[in-house]
């Protein structure tokens, strides 16, 4: 296949239904070749459901999506591969028992007399690698490796089976700024060798930065493709939520001196805490800044017991506390909202009402212990409409609605009793623009009435936004604390460890 | 109260032109709705159950009598109190394989016990039987974090090889030895062979059949512990950030499956008037209890699923062999027709996860 005669995608009047919703109506769109194309949109915009038609792991329900000028109907991903066409999904699908090698050639493998040529394709691999100037260890099992190894990996498989096109669902959510470079280093790279790059992403400063084309999505319907030279990120928000949105601000609370609620003392973990210490006031909102593997969400999930700690003490409101498992921390009037809401938030079979109510169902039993599910509807009706969770229907499976619609599910469990403390894991990841917005008056609300918040985010922009105070957690103790408003540089370079900085 | 209060101020009293709206609302809703694949999943088990008792019903002028029906659910109660209580095991993200072996054993000791020590301490004793081989089970899974696939399997095997060395290999009866016996062994039987209310009344066994599984629909569906159950199974780490103390409510789990199977097996020895030294029915009545939940629609992994749910799969398995006999077809097409069921039910389910 020479790279001459790589032609474009081209979809025409395309739409897909799930159940009741369209995810996405008439969308009309050509790919060039050798080209970045960028899909942005807000949660639910269809761009997802974009990226796998074009990645072959679904069919769309209408019009027609041509690959090489020819209608292409593939019945699974496999086939897709064939034609040249690889799908890199935001949870990556690899084999975590084999080594790197063997993912990337898992199902392509060179093979003699129905073996695997396990001599060809180490060969094969070191050619890939050189290639790509990627560093892999080419015998370490994938299950061990980052997270932005295994997107290498993911990458290797994708041209090691002569991918001409390649779909990227949001490929830098869970990496750093340094592993984000590398991968879009790796896509200019495979551009170069005139592949065409589907980029599917949230974060529209990488996308301008990126790529060629920007197409936006706005509820299932495509607004405009445009050359993204032409764009700025104020006229991709404007596309993404129509003329009335502007980009996202953020409040700014005033200052809190209330009595201290929190009060963490001598915090450590063997190689994960390191004599962590500080306090939280009434009302005050802190900000915890720090890179990915500086102890940011160890030292959430310590203080909210879900992990255990080799010394410290932890107060609320003056009153020491033993807090050994999760129940302890409840018990003391911590309440947690973790990293993430898939795996440790949410139950995605149940409804929206035993999701909401799960910590606080006790309050609903009668005196026979029998649970008022009348009752527990309604209230949680009553929570999800103030939340503006759409829809609120109180029976509906919490796996139908949208990622900033479970997000605020998962904050209204926290909101049956005022928690005290409440601890923010990212609490914005995944979610659009408009959901974002509304989190943040909540965090803001939560504080003003009397909780005191402890806030994680990977968006510094965010924690300095909202939070009165920044804490900067590096290798799992606090290097640094500012007050309200540091300028941005200064934060960055602590927790890159970058200045003198001591405790 | 104060709640009640607040939300019957936020509801004032509905206008006519609310209802009407309302109505038109309703009647909209109505005339939109299809017939989509989650449902077929979802309430396709209770449209095959009807079409079989439909069918029966009009094949056999026998099948729709109630002697016939009160025979069906007789000669299914000890299954199904077995299944209704491990459905709870299976929600809650585990598995028990160890039913049958609980079921033998405490059977069997029931009349160790009658014709040991005493014979108003046989029930008791298989209850408590039961009790302590559910909570080794749930210990083993939670403590000790054996897999409960594994654990259930093995301890099924001591409880089969306790039940053998206990018996010796040989059926023990209560009241076989000397006269005056008849007595011991009338009450021994009495709640397995007996009606209430005399000859033309209801099994005990079917009365106590029903009792427990609306009692344990109640606690599955209306219950807090019922709702941490569901948690557990459906996101487990989730529950336990909640602050639900994980290991209690899963032991809680499989004491009550092991407390039901032990009242299974005291039935049954009770049927039989004597303890069995564990035959091929009591092993397979684990497999059978598994099956019948399977087959309801309760996910296997955990975290959805109902103990009506599970009712339904007993009675299906159980209209498949009163079906059988009724028609006079050859018994060993039976366990193919089962065995295909459960696969088509359980397919059907997991291809529509997956296209949903």
């Amino acid at each position: 296949m020479s790279d001459a005669q790589t032609p474009p995608i081209r979809l025409v009047g395309v739409g897909k239904r799930y159940a009741s919703t369209k995810a996405l109506d008439d969308v009309s769109l050509e790919i060039g070749a050798g080209t970045v194309h960028a899909l942005v949109g807000a949660n639910g915009a269809g761009k997802s459901t974009l990226g796998k038609i074009i990645g072959g792991l679904i069919r769309p329900d209408e019009g027609v999506f041509e690959v090489d000028g020819r209608p292409a109907k593939y019945a699974t991903p496999a086939d897709a591969r064939k034609d040249g066409i690889a799908l890199i999904a935001q949870e990556l699908a690899l084999v975590p028992h084999l080594t790197v090698m063997e993912n990337v050639f898992l199902g392509v493998e060179p093979r003699r007399k129905g073996f695997v040529a396990r001599r060809r394709m180490q060969q094969a691999f070191a050619h890939l690698v050189a290639q790509w100037g990627f560093k892999l260890d080419r015998d370490a099992l994938v299950g061990g490796l980052r997270t932005a190894d295994q997107q290498k990996v993911e990458i290797l498989r994708a041209v090691a089976c002569d991918a001409r096109v390649i779909v990227m669902d949001e490929p830098t959510s869970s990496l750093t700024h340094v592993e984000t470079q590398t991968l879009h280093e790796m896509i200019r790279a495979l551009r170069a060798s005139r592949a065409t790059i589907v980029y599917v992403s949230h974060f529209l400063d990488e996308v301008l930065e990126l790529a060629d084309t920007v197409s936006v999505l706005r509820s299932g319907r495509l607004v405009r493709t445009a050359p993204a030279a032409d764009e700025t990120e104020a006229s991709l928000v404007a596309g993404m939520f129509g003329a009335a949105a502007e980009a996202e601000h953020f409040e700014k609370p005033e200052h809190a001196t209330g009595r201290t609620v929190l009060e963490v003392k001598g915090l450590r973990r063997e190689g994960v805490l390191d004599d962590v210490s500080f306090s939280i006031r009434e009302g005050e909102i802190v900000g915890l800044a720090g890179l990915v593997g500086s102890g940011r969400t160890e030292l959430a999930r310590a203080i909210a017991g879900a992990d255990p700690i080799d010394a410290g003490t932890i107060r609320v409101d003056g009153e020491e506390r033993r807090i050994r498992t999760p129940a302890d921390a409840i018990e003391a009037g911590i309440a947690f909202v973790p990293e993430s809401r898939k795996k440790d938030g949410l139950f995605m079979e149940l409804s929206l009402a035993s999701n909401t109510t799960f910590v606080d169902v006790k309050t609903f039993a009668s005196r026979l212990g029998l649970l008022r599910l009348a009752s527990e509807r309604a209230r949680t009706r009553t929570l999800l409409e103030s939340l503006s969770v759409h829809p609120p229907q109180p029976s509906a499976q919490v796996s139908s609605l949208s990622g900033g619609n479970q997000q605020k599910v998962l904050f209204a469990r926290w909101l049956f009793k005022q928690p005290r403390v409440l601890i923010l894991d990212e609490p914005t990841r995944g979610v659009d623009v408009a959901a974002r917005a509304a989190i943040h008056r909540l965090i803001n609300d939560l504080a003003a009435r009397g909780a005191a918040i402890l806030m994680i985010s990977s968006e510094l922009e965010e924690v300095l936004g909202l939070a009165h105070r920044v804490l900067v957690i590096r290798r799992g103790a606090i290097v640094r604390e500012f007050a309200a408003d540091p300028p941005l540089g200064d934060v960055m370079e602590a927790a890159f460890g970058l200045t003198g900085a001591t405790a | 109260m104060t709640t009640d209060q607040q939300s019957a101020a936020a509801d004032p009293a509905p206008s006519a032109a609310d209802r009407g709206a309302r109505v038109a609302a309703g009647l909209r809703a109505a005339r939109d709705y299809r017939v989509r694949a989650e449902h077929i999943r979802d309430y396709g088990i209770i449209v095959v159950f009807i079409a079989m008792f439909v069918f029966l019903s009009l094949k056999s002028p026998v099948f729709l009598t109630r002697d016939n029906l009160l025979n069906l659910l007789y000669s299914n109660s000890e299954v199904g109190i077995a299944a209704c209580a491990v459905t709870l095991v299976v929600v809650g993200g585990n598995f028990d394989l160890s039913l049958g072996g609980i079921f033998v054993l405490s059977g069997l000791l029931a009349a160790w016990v009658a014709v040991h020590w005493n014979i108003w301490l046989a029930f008791p004793a298989a209850l408590v039987a039961g009790l302590v081989m559910g909570l080794i089970n749930g210990v083993l899974v939670t403590k000790l974090r054996v897999n409960a696939f594994l654990a259930t399997l093995a301890s099924s095997l001591v409880f089969f090889g306790v039940d053998k060395a206990v018996s010796g290999g040989l059926l023990i009866t209560p009241g076989s030895e000397g006269a005056g016996d008849q007595h011991e062994a009338n009450i021994f039987t009495f709640i397995g062979q007996n009606r209430i209310g005399g000859q033309n009344g209801v099994q005990y066994k079917v009365i106590i059949f029903v009792v427990i599984a609306i009692l344990l629909q109640i606690v599955l569906a209306r219950t807090v512990f019922g709702r941490h159950i569901y948690g557990i199974g459906g996101n487990r780490e989730a529950a336990r950030l909640s602050g639900i103390k994980v290991d209690r409510i899963v032991i809680a789990t499989f004491v009550i499956a092991g407390l039901a199977s032990g009242l299974a097996g005291l039935l049954e020895a009770s049927t039989q008037g004597s303890g069995s030294p564990g035959d091929p029915t009591s092993q397979a009545l684990a497999l059978a209890a598994i099956a019948a939940v399977a087959l309801g629609g309760t996910s296997i992994f955990g975290g959805s699923g109902a103990i009506w749910r599970t009712v339904i799969g007993v009675l299906m398995l159980g209209l498949i062999t009163n079906g059988f006999n009724l028609l006079g077809v050859e018994d060993f097409y039976q366990d193919i027709v089962r065995g295909g069921l459960i696969v088509v039910a359980v397919a059907i389910g997991s291809l529509v996860e997956r296209r949903t």
